[in-house]
């Protein structure tokens, strides 16, 4: 694909997008935030972030923001994936390897509820 | 660590946590002078000449979680161990360069990897830095720049699923068709 044409295509996404999100009104957004930090990475974050990209893009789901993090110092209980709905506290998760990632979003992102099983204190 | 694309990402992340808000990352594949070069390049606040000078050492990190920092030392050694080097240039205040070279028919040379997952997520993982990535393999490039696409999305966050489903096609098709490691 030229690098023009491309340019156009997203143009036209965008457009889509703001038309999607005009016709949700979606209330308060969540952030997916995963550990990225070198212990992260040797654990799998890489594989962690992109299950929660694949996550989004392939249930749809609008008004997340994800980003990514250095280490916060449990390098033990990496990889890590912390998540904050509205203006709720900061929910964190140890051990989330692709396939926990699936239950973790399905579960809090979706419905709104902690997935308690890796669940982890700080 | 077991490919060349996951140690991309780690010191990727170390611009980030320097400041950076330009982020370069370049890949250039040459079969005939058999080379594998990786340039990562940022404007973060830099590092002292005496910084540099120590910074292979696994024992010397800036980090405040805990007292090692193992990921160019990680890096140096896998680039060492198949006739390769890491070079670090950087100034205060203006930016750091980490340049590493492989010999690319080594046969210790470790794996290139999914670098197309690393870059589509720092791509959206940091949506405040202005990323370019460039990729050549034997004079075949490709380039990718943030900054013009978030000029374009303007409102619309990079974590959009269409947007997800934008970037990653981009990196997967333009890279995919190139690229000569495995």
């Amino acid at each position: 694909m030229n690098a023009i044409k491309s340019l156009e295509d997203l143009k036209k996404i965008r457009e889509q997008a703001l038309e999607k999100r005009k016709a949700t009104a979606v209330s308060g957004s969540t952030q997916v935030i995963v550990g990225m930090g070198t212990c992260g990475i040797a654990a799998g974050a890489r594989e962690t972030m992109k299950a929660v990209l694949d996550f989004i893009e392939n249930n749809n789901i609008e008004n997340v923001v994800v980003t990514q993090t250095g280490c916060i110092g449990i390098c033990e209980q990496e990889p890590i994936l912390q998540i904050v709905v509205g203006e709720s506290e900061k929910t964190t998760y140890g051990k989330a390897s692709p396939t926990v990632v699936e239950k973790i979003m399905q579960s809090h992102v979706v419905n709104g509820k902690v997935y308690g099983e890796n669940e982890i204190q700080i | 660590m077991k490919e060349i694309s996951l140690h991309i990402l780690d010191i990727a992340e170390n611009s980030v946590n320097a400041g950076a808000s330009e982020i370069t990352i370049e890949v250039i594949e040459n079969i005939k002078n058999d080379t594998l070069l990786i340039n990562i390049t940022d404007n973060g606040k830099g590092m002292s000449e005496e910084t540099v000078a120590v910074i292979s050492d696994p024992f010397v990190t800036t980090r405040t979680t805990r007292r090692v920092g193992l990921g160019i030392p990680f890096f140096k050694a896998a680039a060492e161990a198949c006739d390769g080097s890491l070079s670090i240039k950087s100034e205060l205040g203006k930016g750091t360069s980490v340049s590493i070279e492989f010999n690319h028919s080594h046969i210790d040379r470790m794996p290139m990897g999914d670098i197309e997952d690393t870059l589509t997520n720092l791509f959206i993982g940091y949506p405040n830095v202005d990323w370019l990535f460039k990729y050549n393999a034997n004079g075949d490039s490709f380039l990718i720049n943030g900054k013009e696409i978030k000029e374009i999305l303007d409102d619309v966050p990079l974590s959009d699923p269409s947007v997800i489903n934008f970037i990653r096609n981009q990196i997967n098709d333009g890279i995919g068709k190139i690229r000569i490691t495995e």
